[in-house]
């Protein structure tokens, strides 16, 4: 099923690659993008449709409010203009899953235009521009029925379900992103995890790319070192987690560079992201280019959204990821160095809401750039995707800092949680994983262990304290590490010392 | 700029509507004959005209983010000419999705 | 049961008001003209006797109650099936809907169940109102009640019919080019396009969405007046809307003083093209008004020369997009599922099927006219034209009250005669046009008869100046009527061409 790949550095040897982003952002209003019908995820079938979102004959479309609302600052966010005057438009197309067979979008006139964002990848700072972001409507969702796939290849027939037809989307698309080198896949995976924080912290999306209401379609073409000529582009679809993007943008550089390197040609063409086996697939080739007739939407009248509004809805914006990050690094005390991991490591977030619920910054870094880190990877998951949440990280080293557990055991108490087992404290209960605090306990395994290791107790006697670590480490050995190692120490030196 | 039948059945197709031999033999010199007279327009239509897109100079007509009554599925799904599950049935789709 | 066929609205209303007649008396007599000529006729593609009856018992209800009934209460009204009404079949007369019932009601059904009208049935109308002769019905031709062998007009000739055949004393229509003013132009009764956004698109299934325009349409223009205040109004479900208060077109109508107002003729609508007899009425109308106080002033509006052209780009741009929807998945007829089509497959089988000629024509001019490459040349230029045509009228206004013009180049014309030459058959909307394209009112008011058919007389007033449409309009119609001892359809009513109808030897 797979094409033939070039190795990644190869095809960086030979060629430069051009990204081009388009995100989808789907708005979390409580009503559709032109009618009343709810928004709620999760109902039965065509139980939240209207005339409107249906397109009966007869329906016409009344925009929301609060969509033209968020719009507006999701494109203030990304340092756009904003237009002082726009119209939607109509592009048109034959679909099941369109009930008009038009959606409602924008087309010349985007209501935000020319923006910027800067993105951080392992120390380096990329400019990424922005093209746009426009306003449109979502369309019904689709089962494919009677194959073997579920695919739509091989349907039989398709089943509709328009709850989701008119849910408000934020298109945003990228200009032509190059310079990038090798390490555009994980530009590109950046910034898509920028862009869903930054809803996040607008307030204006779930921003779930397992859920779909963040959407990235990925574009990329190779340009030959030695020409300024740009290639042709594929388009890469479902790509569904951010590691789908930096995964599969991967992989289209070597798979173009393999087809280029062998004297063929890109087909500039849509490519479907199968996740489990890590290639793209050609979608179907189109009779002809796709003309969608577009003209301004004669149902809608224009919106022209007042400057004081802009500013109003300027005053909203929540404080912006850039000038977060230097404010954290400010609080939290770390280097830059240590910054840039954490941003590497996509734990800003996480970090910061796990010293919110009480742990210190530097315990809060050690924690999700080490053993959450490597867990998330061997799972193939962000951090934040992992089952233990951050109020629960600063519960287990409260656990630590109380000597209810050392950093060993610890490491067990957050592999429980990460099971299911319940909180951090179950976890501990369920386990029988506390430090043994009984000196008593403690005072006999000593004794035990001296009695078994009598020429390391004469050593330690003659001096040579060092060799208590093989009298500690067999204490902790008895007691499955359910002691604190300095304590024992003590111990062992009050007796022998 | 003279409309053959083949680019009407390329119309045709861009919009969805089959059209017969015969259709395509008698529409192409009709559509032709208006285009011709339609064609007029461009005379007038100079580069400082704006074009107008709505009778009135409305703007920013707006509704509050409220969630109203949806229809009930069975309203909903009454006169589909195929339903399976709560949905619509709908033939085998052969364009990708877009 | 003649008088109660061949008394208006006004009159109708006021009688059930007082309990002379009941409401239920007003529809069966109604009910029972329909099923006694519309085979003739062929106005009406569905009428709901029952439904209409029971409306009828429920007015009747409430003034035995002693509730007070609105201004139109128990009128009978025949719907052209372009609105949307539950539990009523919407075709829009094409086959591509044949049987669709729709869910929900337009905010015009709504207003008018309201106001206590009992909507008759819904009348017949060219497919997806396109066309100026209702030929293009996918169901059958309606007949012209003056002359059954010509056209009633179109696209609402199958409500205009209804009113000049007594079926229905008030009927409810939509203008896009001309689809309510050149149908009344030809059978003699009154329609009216009022302003656009007066009155709400919702539930009004679309053709051309930025011209579309509901409207009234009687036997007089006070009948009109009444209808227009029930149906206008702001709709929060229509973003084009207009959110101002209605103009009191009802005392307009009942002022109907033409004294010191200034009527501009438009020099564009005359000449080559024109029949002379309309022409005549039309100078002799002219006339009426001067004899009435009003100063009469030609005006030129040089680009109404390009309307023509502008709306049949605009339009059918506007149709091609609005009819995609008709794709055989949700509703509506579905063609050649057998299994083994794809859907788009299915999609274009259907659309072929379901489709007639002319609804094929305007869809593959508009998809033609929205193309890339395509779209400065045509679309782009024709809403540059309807910016030029908007000054016209402004500059117009400027120094007259109102514009004036025959409503349509000739009176009823053949079945069957223009059926294959299109570019023939658009130019019935050359005067109405105009109006469509810059969104200011007019209407149609009937001013004679030539070689024995109905002649129109049109009034154009600015946006939101529906009210001089009524006045100016109102001021003719009395004064013809008393030159004619009676209105234009009386004469029709008593003539013995008229005779099928059974409503003579009423006066």
């Amino acid at each position: 099923m797979s094409s033939a790949v070039v190795d990644f550095d190869d095809a960086l040897a030979a060629f430069d690659p051009v990204l081009g982003l388009e995100v989808h952002v789907e708005l979390n209003t409580a009503s559709k993008m032109f009618c009343g019908c709810s928004t709620a995820f999760g109902a039965e079938p065509n139980t939240h449709t209207c005339p409107v979102c249906l397109g009966l004959p007869g329906s016409l479309p009344v925009v929301n409010a609060k969509a033209i609302e968020s719009a507006i600052r999701i494109g203030l966010a990304l340092n756009c203009k904003i237009a002082d005057w726009c119209r939607f438009a109509r592009k048109n197309y034959f679909y099941p899953d369109m009930t008009k067979d038009f959606q409602i979008s924008q087309y010349d006139e985007p209501i935000a235009f020319d923006g910027w964002v800067d993105i951080d990848v392992d120390g380096e700072t990329f400019r990424i521009e922005i093209e746009r972001a426009h306003m449109e409507e979502d369309a019904g969702k689709l089962l494919h029925l009677g194959g073997t796939t579920g695919r739509i290849g091989d349907a039989e027939y398709s089943l509709l379900d328009y709850n989701r037809a008119g849910t408000p989307l934020i298109e945003i698309v990228t200009k032509t992103i190059s310079g990038t080198g090798a390490k555009a896949p994980q530009v590109a995976k950046a910034y898509v995890s920028f862009l869903r924080d930054l809803m996040l912290s607008l307030g204006v999306s779930d921003a779930r790319m397992e859920q779909a209401s963040l959407r990235c379609d990925a574009n990329v073409s190779l340009m030959p070192k030695d020409t300024t000529k740009l290639g042709l582009r594929t388009e890469t679809k479902n790509v569904n987690s951010l590691r789908s993007v930096e995964r599969a943008l991967h992989h289209e550089i070597c798979r173009q560079a393999a087809v280029l390197s062998s004297g063929g040609l890109v087909q500039q063409e849509t490519r479907h992201w199968h996740e489990d086996g890590g290639y793209t697939t050609p979608g179907r080739l189109k009779s002809d280019a796709e003309d969608y007739r577009y003209f301004p939407e004669p149902d809608l009248v224009p919106v022209a959204p007042s400057r004081e509004w802009v500013e109003e809805l300027r005053a909203t914006l929540p404080e912006l990821p850039n000038l977060r990050k230097l404010r954290l690094q400010g609080d939290w005390g770390f280097t830059d160095l240590e910054l840039q991991d954490v941003v590497n490591a996509g734990a800003l977030d996480v970090i910061g809401a796990t010293v919110a619920a009480g742990a210190s910054p530097q315990t809060a870094r050690k924690w999700w750039l080490t053993e959450l880190a490597r867990r998330a990877n061997e799972a193939g998951v962000e951090l934040f995707e992992l089952a233990i949440t951050p109020a629960q990280v600063a519960e287990v080293q409260g656990l630590v800092d109380a000597g209810t557990v050392n950093d060993k055991l610890a490491r067990q108490v957050i592999e429980g949680v990460l099971a299911g087992e319940g909180t951090p404290a179950e976890v501990v209960a369920r386990r029988n994983l506390a430090v043994v605090s009984d000196s008593g306990e403690l005072a006999a395994a000593v004794d035990r262990a001296i009695a078994a290791n009598p020429d390391v107790a004469i050593r330690i006697r003659d001096g040579h304290l060092q060799a208590a670590g093989t009298l500690i480490g067999a204490v902790m050995k008895e007691m499955r590490g359910q002691a604190d190692a300095a304590a024992v120490r003590d111990l062992v030196l009050a007796k022998l010392a | 700029m003279a409309l053959t039948p083949a680019d009407v059945a390329r119309l045709g197709e861009l919009a969805r509507v089959r059209l017969t031999e015969e259709e395509l033999v008698h529409l192409a010199p009709q559509l032709d004959v208006i285009l011709a007279s339609v064609a007029r327009v461009a005379e007038v239509a100079g580069a400082d005209v704006p074009p107008t897109s709505h009778a009135l100079p409305l703007t920013n007509v707006f509704r509050e983010d409220v969630v109203t009554e949806s229809l009930a599925a069975d309203a909903v799904l009454a006169g589909a000419p195929s339903v399976e599950d709560g949905r619509f049935r709908v033939p085998r789709i052969l364009g990708e999705e877009a | 049961m003649s008088g109660l066929l061949r008394a208006g609205a006004a009159e109708l209303a006021g009688r059930i008001a007082t309990g002379e007649v009941s409401a239920r008396e007003v529809t069966a007599a109604h009910l029972d003209q329909i099923a006694g000529v519309d085979d003739r006729i062929k106005a009406f593609l569905y009428v709901d006797g029952t439904r209409a009856l029971a409306a009828a018992d429920a007015v009747d209800a409430k003034r035995a109650a002693g509730e007070e009934l609105g201004p139109l209460a128990g009128v009978p009204l025949a719907m052209k099936d372009i609105f949307t009404m539950k539990g009523a079949p919407t075709t829009c007369g094409s086959r591509i809907l044949e049987g669709w019932v729709p869910p929900y009601n337009s905010t015009i059904t709504d207003k008018l169940l309201a106001a206590g009208v009992v909507v008759l049935g819904k009348t017949n109308m060219d497919e997806f109102a396109m066309g100026s002769s209702t030929e293009n019905s996918g169901f059958f031709t309606t007949h012209n009640p003056w002359d059954n062998s010509k056209i009633p007009g179109g696209s609402g000739g199958g409500s205009a019919a209804a009113l000049a055949s007594f079926e229905a004393p008030l009927a409810i229509g939509t203008d896009t080019g001309g689809s309510i003013r050149q149908p009344a132009s030809v059978t003699g009764t009154v329609g009216v396009k009022p302003t656009y956004g007066a009155t709400s698109r919702y539930g009004v299934v679309a053709m051309a969405s930025s011209l579309d325009t509901p409207g009234p349409c009687a036997r007089t223009v006070l009948d009109a007046a009444l209808l227009h205040q029930v149906i206008a109004g702001w709709d929060p479900r229509d973003a084009t809307s207009i959110n101002a208060p209605v103009p009191d077109v009802v005392a307009a109508a009942r002022h109907a003083d033409v004294a010191g107002m200034k009527i501009g003729v438009v020099r564009e609508f005359g000449g080559d093209g024109y029949a002379p007899g309309v022409e005549q009425r039309f100078a002799e109308a002219l006339a009426v008004l001067e004899g009435l106080g009003a100063e009469v002033v030609e005006v030129s509006c040089p680009h109404f020369d390009y309307a023509l052209g502008a709306y049949y780009l605009i339009m059918p741009s506007e149709v091609s997009s609005n009819l995609a929807r008709f794709d055989a998945m949700r509703y509506g007829l579905r063609v050649g599922d057998d299994g083994v089509n794809s859907v788009e497959e299915v999609m274009n089988l259907t659309r072929g099927a379901g489709f007639g000629a002319e609804a094929k024509r305007r869809i593959i001019i508009g998809t033609y006219a929205l193309s890339s490459g395509y779209y400065d040349a045509y679309y782009g230029s024709a809403q540059k034209v309807r910016t030029l045509i908007t000054r016209d009228f402004d500059a117009a206004f400027a120094q007259v009250d109102v514009l004036v013009s025959p409503t349509t180049p000739t009176t009823a014309f053949t079945i069957g005669e223009r059926a294959d030459d299109p570019l023939a058959m658009y130019k019935a909307d050359l005067c109405t046009i105009p109006s469509n394209l810059a969104g200011n009112c007019a209407a149609s008011i009937p001013c004679g008869l030539a070689d024995g058919l109905p002649v129109g007389f049109q009034v154009m007033a600015p946006a939101l100046a529906d009210d001089r449409l009524y006045r100016v309009g109102a001021a003719l119609e009395a004064e013809l009527t008393s030159r004619w001892g009676g209105g234009l359809l009386d004469q029709l009513a008593e003539s013995p061409s008229g005779a099928y109808l059974n409503v003579g030897g009423v006066r």
